[in-house]
């Protein structure tokens, strides 16, 4: 076992060293002809290993130069007048490359003392820069996306649309192919988890199959677009940029009822109300004209930060605390950028100033809150001023996307600003009481300077889209392209800034930003028309071959392959075994847990002091319905990388754990929809082969091969045996879950055919898009 | 013998490496699990070792065990023994002495600010002299083996940010914890086993929650987290099968969905696959593995003996240190337990007394276990809160009570093994133990302490998030070497 692990382990690293050296010798710093791009390769090493003390960071700047500003990069430098750090065209001249290259460790720069150090590659790269000239170019992400020309390909037939030109073009200069269209039945499965987090039904499977019209696979998606539950799905991903939660945080973390915002944003999807409107709602509707109750809830997504409630807190620190995360939200979720860093200095790497930070904090810095507003308590604590309160009547009416079970009183958190601006200080080393200069609002120049619009977040909303804004749409599609295959165009999809990965295709990344916006910054479009490259439809099979030259798929020579996200693992679960209830919206509800895991951690004050578990119905709804207590999330998800909710998340990671395997094997939600779809099967007038390939089907959304039939019925006929001899194993295998036991069913064939199902479960495919 | 690895060998070349791993093999950032010695260099993983780089210098502590008191034991009842507060007491702290300090919401308020001193005697014990109080007579048994440090300081002043700043290393944000640092590091010894656990109990003195953040991998890899183990029946999340299904009925079924999930792996040739085939191989021996080390009744009556008859009590604090060894002793990296009930704004005498009693015992009896195991050299055990407490009394003052707020400024933690000089005590505070007047420690000097300890340089042990370095220690940190062996 070991053994083959290190043998693993080095196979693997040998084709990751491999690709790397494939990859410096195909890369422009060796190959003499090529022009070296500022952006691409020269600007990465200077932002990672120089501009620490000479970039953007006033303060920490050494002997007075910065490398990020060319002309600044080109002076005199200031301790040696008669000496330049960038000599364009003559490196032995440029004290740049003398220093980097030096022997003497008191010369050599970095400094050992920086824990930084160039590699040979990288220093060759800066020589041949400054040979060719010391190009600087601005950042790619801070100049607007333009639509270049659809590039040449040689297999024209294989492109379906715009998208397949870039990829392929990119393909070719690789050396690679794409892969042939995955089959009908992984096509579907792929589509319909994209679009609606669900499994296709057998009838859908079906009727696809048997449509062979040209059209048969833009008609499915067409549907599934229509279907509900494709806004539940696109919420997931909302709901972590927005860190909703149903708890307020921080230690005693009580209940909070901000589910209503939830649904709200779930009916934007379903309405595919345009972007640009979509998050304008969020960041401003208290701010438009004569605003709705509706645009009003959307403000919610400012509110859903944690809110303390610990007694004895300094008001203003906390209140500090939430304009902060609002305006880092802001950075990471709507453009991409870091922001925070620039929280308590200048940024070392992004050209955004303190002062800058606290322009951008000034926006948010307005509402009329408190740090503190109330210690744990009662249903008034449950949200926090501003707050609207959500009538009986506006549920019938203008909120009638809501799912409020009850007439009780019912409140959320929302934005509202109060009459007096409060004045924004700089503070100095982001302590909240150590005020420096003050400020008024205002964006970061680099991006796109604030011009004339109002001085508030309805001002800044139009600022974010203006037509010039070069990070809205690009950040926006990146999302959307990493939803589908897993990671995005920028790998790093929360930062667009310099110490940000590059783009592995700009000019696709560029041509979809531009068309988003051309098409009104429609959502459904966007996802419709990635569906529909020929890109997207690749099977998803890696050749050894192309394991070694892309290993992490990022020219896309073949379809997307990961594991599902938490949520839609349970709703894959519940779907395919029956037992979902598709109710949408309502309050958040607790599902399955291992007994003690608030107890063991609560202080002891609040509602959510112990773990109260839903019933019935309520135990069969999706995902994104679970209860999210923010001091401890539901483990059944967190175990499968969903967020903890505890700041904005744009990318989960993806991992592959044992205790992933251990929630599969044991966890009653999926040990109990085995039972069910058992115990229904078992009922069918059918052979147990029958069953067991419609169980297949439901699960893994295909029919099985011979060879997996003949692996399942085997281990469905021993069961039947070993349950034969061990009767009452049989029964208690079937009692697990709360859904009512039938009593009148065979238990033996039950309880082997629950063996069979749980097994399912837990193949690898199923829990996987491929 | 210095084996230090340049940050960019430890960072860039790990950190690829496992990132490609969990794109290409899977996430053997799973390393840490699956792979023992992975990281210690151990004869057959030479290879592997040498190729992620060994980070560090020799280590003098494999591992850590953190009893962390949660809600802020007071220093002045404990270890830092102030006559001059007793012979002031009712008498109102000096504004000299306070400086401005911020208080908390709880007692900013307070007309007065009345001094007390502790309620409890001290007596000196070891070579080093120090000042023990009578509320914890086992810990002072072990005086020769714990170094004091009574000067240690944090910059919150609440519960969250302060337990968040000891556990993250920051008072906000979502970071990885020292224990998810630590695996992050230093990988994991044994295969069967996470390699940081996490073991709750409360006490009946006033609680503040603990919280799941607090041992988040924050953006490290998965795998780093701590994992929640209790000392009952179903000791790891999902580890017990289901009832009617025996342990050849799993293995059946194991076997059953290798052979499907071998036919996905020779149709899809993704790495991910034979990754999660492992994976659930692991989590098969997890399953006998875990029962084996979390059962508590094969040890000594000696053993019952010396952590108290509440270590037989799963979820007690005495279950959990017990546990704690027998985890550290398999080769867990980080066991991190929290006691809760340690904030005494009020009733601090009847209250410290409980605490102190639910502690005290099995707290100096871990140390003197790994002690008699030859384990204590290898393996630091650190005790204490999140900061101290005041020296006024919050609320009233009365005859036979009082209560003490927040206090950052100033408290006591002690250290034992893992290279740390017992018997002796570290810093001074003032005479009304309010501001530290020697050798300060901040709480990112300790965390590069207890690094330095495992061989980890805080500066160099690095990754890379948002397009900066985050370390454990921020931009700060300096190693305590008054405390070294």
């Amino acid at each position: 076992m070991r053994k083959l692990i290190l043998f693993l382990l080095l196979s693997v690293s040998a084709a990751v060293f491999l690709v790397q050296s494939c990859r410096n010798a195909s890369g422009a710093s060796l190959e003499k002809s090529s022009e070296i791009s500022y952006n691409f390769k020269v600007r990465p090493i200077l932002s990672d290993k120089c501009y620490a003390c000479h970039g953007p960071d006033a303060n920490k700047r050494k002997a007075g130069l910065r490398l990020d500003i060319e002309a600044e990069a080109y002076k005199a430098l200031k301790d040696n007048p008669k000496a330049h750090a960038l000599v364009p065209g003559d490196p032995f001249h440029s004290e740049l490359y003398l220093r980097i290259s030096s022997k003497d460790t008191s010369e050599l720069m970095p400094p050992p003392s920086s824990n930084l150090s160039l590699t040979p590659e990288e220093i060759e790269i800066l020589k041949k820069w400054i040979s060719q000239g010391a190009r600087y170019e601005k950042h790619w992400a801070f100049t607007p996306p333009v639509q270049a020309p659809l590039p040449k390909i040689e297999d024209k037939g294989w492109a379906k649309n715009e998208i397949d030109y870039f990829i392929l073009n990119k393909l070719q200069q690789k050396g690679l192919k794409p892969n042939e269209e995955a089959d009908k039945e992984r096509l579907l499965k792929r589509i319909s988890f994209d679009i609606t987090g669900l499994p296709p039904s057998i009838g859908m499977m079906d009727s696809f199959q048997l449509d062979n019209s040209p059209h048969a696979y833009e008609k499915m998606i067409d549907r599934l677009l229509q279907s509900p539950a494709y806004g539940e799905k696109m919420a997931v991903h909302w709901m972590d940029v927005a860190r909703y939660a149903d708890s307020h945080g921080y230690q005693d973390d009580n209940y909070r009822s901000q589910w209503p915002w939830r649904d709200w944003v779930i009916h934007a999807f379903n309405e595919n109300m345009p972007y640009d409107t979509f998050v304008t709602w969020q960041l401003a509707g208290d701010l438009l004209p004569n605003p709705t109750k509706e645009q009003l809830l959307a403000t919610g997504f400012n509110r859903n930060h944690k809110i303390t409630e610990e007694g004895g807190v300094i008001d203003e620190e906390y209140r500090v605390e939430y304009v902060t995360d609002r305006t880092n939200t802001f950075g990471r979720a709507f453009v991409g950028v870091t922001l925070e860093c620039a929280h308590c200095h200048d940024h070392k790497y992004d050209p955004f100033s303190q002062r800058e930070y606290y322009q951008m904090f000034a926006f948010f810095n307005n509402v009329n809150e408190k740090g503190l507003e109330s210690t744990v308590g009662g249903p008034d604590t449950y949200a926090k001023n501003p707050k609207m309160q959500i009538t009986n009547d506006d549920v019938k009416g203008v909120l009638s996307f809501i799912n409020k079970p009850d007439t009780n009183n019912l409140i959320v958190s929302i934005m509202g600003d109060s009459s007096k601006v409060r004045t924004t200080y700089i503070l100095k080393r982001g302590v909240y009481d150590n005020h420096g200069d003050s400020v008024v609002a205002g964006t970061p120049k680099a991006i796109l300077p604030f011009g004339d619009y109002p001085k508030n977040r309805l001002g800044l909303a139009e600022w974010l889209f203006d037509k010039r804004n070069p990070l809205a749409a690009r950040v926006y599609v990146n999302q959307i392209w990493q939803e589908l295959f897993g990671r995005g165009i920028v790998k790093t999809a929360s930062n667009f800034g310099m110490q940000g990965e590059l783009p592995t295709n700009p000019e696709l990344l560029d041509w979809l930003a531009v068309d988003f916006v051309n098409h009104g910054w429609d959502i459904k479009y966007l996802v419709k028309k990635i569906m529909m490259s020929a890109t997207y439809r690749q099977s998803a099979v890696i050749s050894p071959e192309k394991l070694k030259a892309d290993p992490e798929n990022i020219y896309l020579d073949r379809g997307p392959r990961f594991r599902l996200p938490a949520e839609f693992i349970r709703d894959m679960v519940l779907a395919s075994s029956g037992l979902l209830v598709k109710t949408i919206g309502g309050p958040s509800l607790k599902i399955y847990q291992p007994a003690g895991l608030w107890e063991a951690s609560t202080s002891g004050r609040g509602t959510l002091a112990t773990y109260k578990q839903d019933h019935g119905d309520s135990l069969y709804r999706r995902g994104l319905y679970t209860f999210i207590k923010r001091t401890l999330p539901p483990p059944s998800m967190i175990l499968f990388d969903a967020s903890n909710r505890d700041q904005c998340e744009v990318k989960r990671s993806n991992t592959n754990t044992p205790l992933q395997a251990l929630v599969m094997m044991n966890d009653p939600t999926v040990l109990e929809a085995s039972r069910v779809l058992a115990v229904k099967l078992v009922k069918e007038p059918s052979k147990p082969e029958d069953k067991i390939i419609k169980a297949f089907r439901l699960i893994v959304c295909r029919r099985p091969t011979i060879q997996e039939q003949k692996i399942l019925d085997d281990y469905y006929t021993g069961q039947v045996q070993i349950f034969s001899n061990e009767k009452q194993n049989a029964r208690k295998l079937l009692s697990v879950g709360e859904f009512p036991v039938n009593d009148k069913v065979n238990r033996i064939s039950a309880a082997a055919m629950m063996q069979v199902i749980t097994t399912i479960y837990n193949l690898d495919e199923t829990i996987t898009k491929s | 013998m210095e084996k230090e690895i340049i940050e960019s060998h430890l960072n860039i070349n790990r950190r690829k490496f496992l990132s490609r791993m969990s794109l290409g093999l899977g996430s053997v950032a799973l390393g840490s699990l699956l792979i023992p010695n992975l990281f210690s260099g151990a004869a057959d993983d030479d290879a592997a070792a040498a190729m992620l780089g060994v980070p560090h210098f020799a280590p003098k502590a494999k591992r850590v065990i953190y009893l962390f008191q949660n809600g802020a034991p007071s220093q002045l009842e404990s270890f830092d023994f102030k006559p001059k507060l007793r012979e002031m007491v009712g008498m109102d702290l000096p504004a000299s002495v306070r400086m401005g300090q911020r208080l908390t919401g709880m007692s900013a308020d307070q007309a007065h600010f009345p001094l007390v001193g502790s309620f409890y005697d001290f007596k000196q014990y070891g070579r080093g002299q120090a000042w023990i109080s009578d509320l914890f007579p086992h810990t002072a048994k072990i005086a020769d083996d714990i170094c004091i440090v009574k000067s240690m300081f944090t910059e919150a002043i609440n519960h969250d940010p302060a337990l968040t700043f000891f556990q993250t290393g920051a008072q906000q944000g979502n970071l990885p914890s020292f224990g998810s640092w630590m695996s992050y590091g230093l990988g994991s010894e044994n295969k069967n086993l996470p390699s940081f656990c996490v073991l709750l109990s409360r006490g009946k003195g006033n609680g503040q929650g603990v919280y799941s953040k607090l041992w988040s991998n924050g953006f490290l890899d998965s795998v780093y987290q701590g994992v929640q183990f209790s000392s009952g029946d179903d000791p790891v999340l999902y580890l017990n099968d289901p009832a009617g299904l025996d342990k050849q009925g799993r293995r059946k079924m194991l076997d059953k969905l290798a052979e499907m999930n071998d036919l996905s792996y020779k149709e899809f040739g993704d790495p991910e696959i034979s990754t999660k085939i492992k994976q659930y191989e692991m989590a098969y021996r997890m399953q006998t593995a875990v029962p084996d080390i979390t059962d508590v009744s094969k040890e000594s009556d000696d053993i019952v003996k010396m952590y108290g008859p509440d270590c037989l009590l799963p979820g007690t604090y005495a279950a959990n240190c017990l546990l704690a060894r027998k985890l550290s002793e398999n080769g867990v990296r980080f066991v991190q337990l929290y006691h809760q009930g340690w904030d005494q704004h009020g009733n601090l005498p009847k209250e410290m007394a409980g605490q102190a009693k639910d502690v005290d015992q099995a707290s100096a009896a871990l140390v003197t276990d790994l002690k008699q195991r030859g384990l204590l050299d290898e393996t630091l055990v650190i005790w204490g809160g999140e900061f101290g407490r005041t020296n006024y009394s919050q609320g009233k003052l009365v005859k036979d009570n009082y209560g003490r707020d927040h206090h950052p400024r100033c408290f006591s933690i002690w250290m034992a093994g893992g290279g740390v000089q017992g018997g002796i005590v570290h810093g001074e505070t003032d005479e009304f133990g309010y501001n530290i007047i020697r050798d300060p420690v901040h709480v990112h000097d300790f965390h590069a302490t207890c690094l330095h300890l495992l061989g980890l340089n805080h500066e160099k042990l690095t990754f890379r998030s948002q397009g900066r370095r985050y370390r454990l220690t921020d931009t700060g940190g300096k190693v305590v070497n008054g405390i070294i062996a």
